[in-house]
């Protein structure tokens, strides 16, 4: 495994790497074949949730006849699970794989030329400037989204929803044990719901803003980021 | 008060309770507290041979709920717990004593078992100005805490003020009220939360304490395992029409009539740990759910400061106006989703009327 410092540098330099050149579905291919797995399942968990969270219209017919909402809630935990492998292995592949996988979770924001290129691509998305540099990897203003409100939002998101699963799994559970700490910080777990809530609606934003981006810059500046990762 | 070294048997020989009906209090005790069979003659051995355990019991800032709900305990009868189980020595509310009688009682006790006896607490102290909003016996109530805990074997905090703070610790709380645990830091404390806690379950927790001299297993929020480790919704009746997604919309819908869930009138059974459902009350006849309403969290944390009782999300009061997480976050999905809708708006038209200098400019593929 890489050290601390190592991944950093390699982070910091991963935008000025130019020699990547044709190997792009190598040096993309597992971190796509997550990104649209998370995608599913992140599609479903919010569905599900939003529809956990409001409750669906009123049944006919006897108790003993229904399970949709069991099924909604089955749904929620099976993309849950699906979910928070899926960030395992991405965490793992970013300890692991190329210089550009770790980039969602290490921001270099104590450097000054980071800063500068955050500006740099601010005026550019405010029509202020022509076109900025291209290099493979994401974007600083992306990197920055995807940092606050994807990484940090996922986890707190899988470490919120194991907890609350803990609860109906009962307090000797392995999902309670692990998780149960955190209603130390906040003992009534009404809270915990609430919190979840929110967290959807960060990701929902996320996503309006990812794909919006995505698009965008595809059709602008065909850097063709949104056609590689669908084709 | 030499009558608290004579055992719960001895006493309840004098008031002339037969040995068939000791054994039979047995019985349903060891019954009502979860326990095996055999339990029901280490119930019997341990009243015929422990000394009864001093009770002394405080009042704070309280509404007497948890007195009122402990006198109604049916099994075991409260007459049982307080005439005979327990020694209860101090109780402000319904002892003969009064005035200095009464405080020269807590001095003898605090003497003559230290470290022995149990200190149950209703309600809590206020900790602003000295602790001057509540004075007991002349002086601040958050003191005669303090100096009866120094002396006490362990401390159960009665109900939910005790154990969390409750209605005098709701925003703005302006006598500084704070729950038991904030004041007392260096001995065992039993939260026993409720507003009130249910009967059983309090004369259940004493009759444990007094028959296996020792503190019930507590979770991590210092409450008694065997009562509060399944939350409402565990264990509710109305639980398979949960599953099956039936639930009442408006409370004088058909659905009420039918039994549906409650949770979208904002029922907090799934978020509130108790035994309602389980136990029940008033002797097992019923409880909030049953009758027809939603929980609503009396037992938990700040229940008071989580927004409606019929809202199943903490209203937020952060953003000035007093929203939900839903609606705070629908709302900002909606600002951004337009805001996007208008930058891609000003992307179009920049497209357009740049298109010569853009086609010239770009060119060059990823």
């Amino acid at each position: 495994m890489l050290d601390r410092g190592k991944l950093l540098t390699a982070d910091d330099a991963a935008p000025t790497d130019r020699s990547i050149g044709g190997g792009v579905a190598h040096v993309y291919a597992p971190v796509r074949l997550w990104h649209w797995a998370n995608a599913a399942a992140i599609l479903v968990l919010s569905l599900t949730g939003y529809l956990i969270g409001t409750g669906t219209p009123a049944m006919k017919g006897e108790a003993s006849r229904n399970f949709l909402f069991g099924y909604i809630r089955f749904a929620h935990f099976a993309a849950g699970y699906v979910a928070s492998v899926g960030f395992l292995l991405r965490i793992y592949w970013a300890l692991m794989g190329n210089a550009h996988a770790i980039q969602i979770f290490c921001v270099p924001l104590w450097r000054g030329c980071f800063w500068r290129e955050v500006y740099q691509e601010i005026l550019w998305y405010a029509f202020l400037t022509g076109d900025p540099d291209r290099r493979p990897g994401h974007d600083r203003l992306a990197q920055l989204a995807m940092f606050f409100m994807f990484t940090q939002t996922i986890t707190f998101m899988v470490v919120t929803g194991f907890a609350l699963y803990g609860q109906g799994a009962g307090t000797d559970s392995w999902q309670y044990k692990v998780f149960g700490w955190l209603f130390s910080i906040w003992p009534n777990s009404q809270d915990v719901h609430t919190l979840h809530h929110l967290g959807l609606w960060v990701i929902v934003m996320f996503a309006l803003v990812h794909i919006y981006a995505v698009i965008r810059e595809d059709i602008i500046s065909r850097r063709s980021f949104f056609s590689k990762k669908i084709g | 008060m030499d009558d608290a070294t004579e055992t719960f048997y001895s006493v309840i020989r004098r008031q002339g309770i037969t040995r068939r009906s000791f054994h039979k209090f047995c019985s349903v005790t060891a019954a009502s507290l979860g326990l095996g069979s055999l339990t029901a003659s280490n119930i019997a051995h341990a009243l015929e041979t422990k000394p009864r355990v001093p009770v002394i019991w405080l009042h704070g800032l309280e509404c007497t709920c948890c007195s009122e709900s402990f006198i109604r305990s049916a099994h075991p009868l409260i007459k049982d717990a307080l005439l005979s189980m327990i020694s209860l020595d101090y109780d402000d509310t319904i002892m003969a004593a009064a005035g200095h009688q009464a405080e020269a009682i807590l001095e003898e006790t605090r003497a003559k078992y230290k470290g022995r006896y149990v200190l149950a607490v209703e309600g809590n102290p206020p900790l602003k100005e000295g602790g001057m909003f509540c004075i007991d016996g002349g002086k601040p109530f958050v003191e005669k805490l303090r100096w009866m805990a120094e002396g006490a074997m362990a401390i159960i905090a009665w109900g939910t003020c005790a154990s969390w703070g409750c209605v005098q610790a709701a925003k703005p709380n302006p006598t500084g009220a704070a729950p038991i645990d904030k004041v007392i830091t260096d001995k065992p404390i039993i939260k026993v939360p409720g507003c009130p806690p249910i009967a059983e379950i309090m004369s259940g927790l004493v009759t444990f304490i007094v028959t296996f001299g020792k503190l019930p297993e507590l979770d991590r929020q210092g409450r008694p395992s065997m009562f509060y480790s399944e939350r409402i919704h565990d264990k509710c009746y109305r639980r398979s029409h949960f599953d099956a997604g039936q639930f009442v919309e408006e409370w004088d819908d058909r659905y009420v009539r039918k039994g549906y869930c409650l949770y979208k009138m904002g029922c907090k059974g799934p978020t509130t740990y108790n035994a309602c459902s389980a136990v029940r009350w008033n002797g097992g006849v019923s409880f909030p759910v049953q009758s027809g309403h939603g929980c609503l969290g009396c037992s938990e944390d700040g229940f008071w400061d989580k927004g409606s009782f019929y809202d199943r999300l903490t209203t937020i009061k952060q953003f000035g106006i007093e929203e939900n997480a839903d609606k705070i976050g629908m709302a900002a999905a909606g600002v951004l989703g337009l805001t996007v809708a208008a930058h891609a708006a000003v992307t179009a038209v920049k497209r357009l009327t740049h298109k010569p200098d853009r086609a010239a400019g770009k060119g060059k593929p990823s």
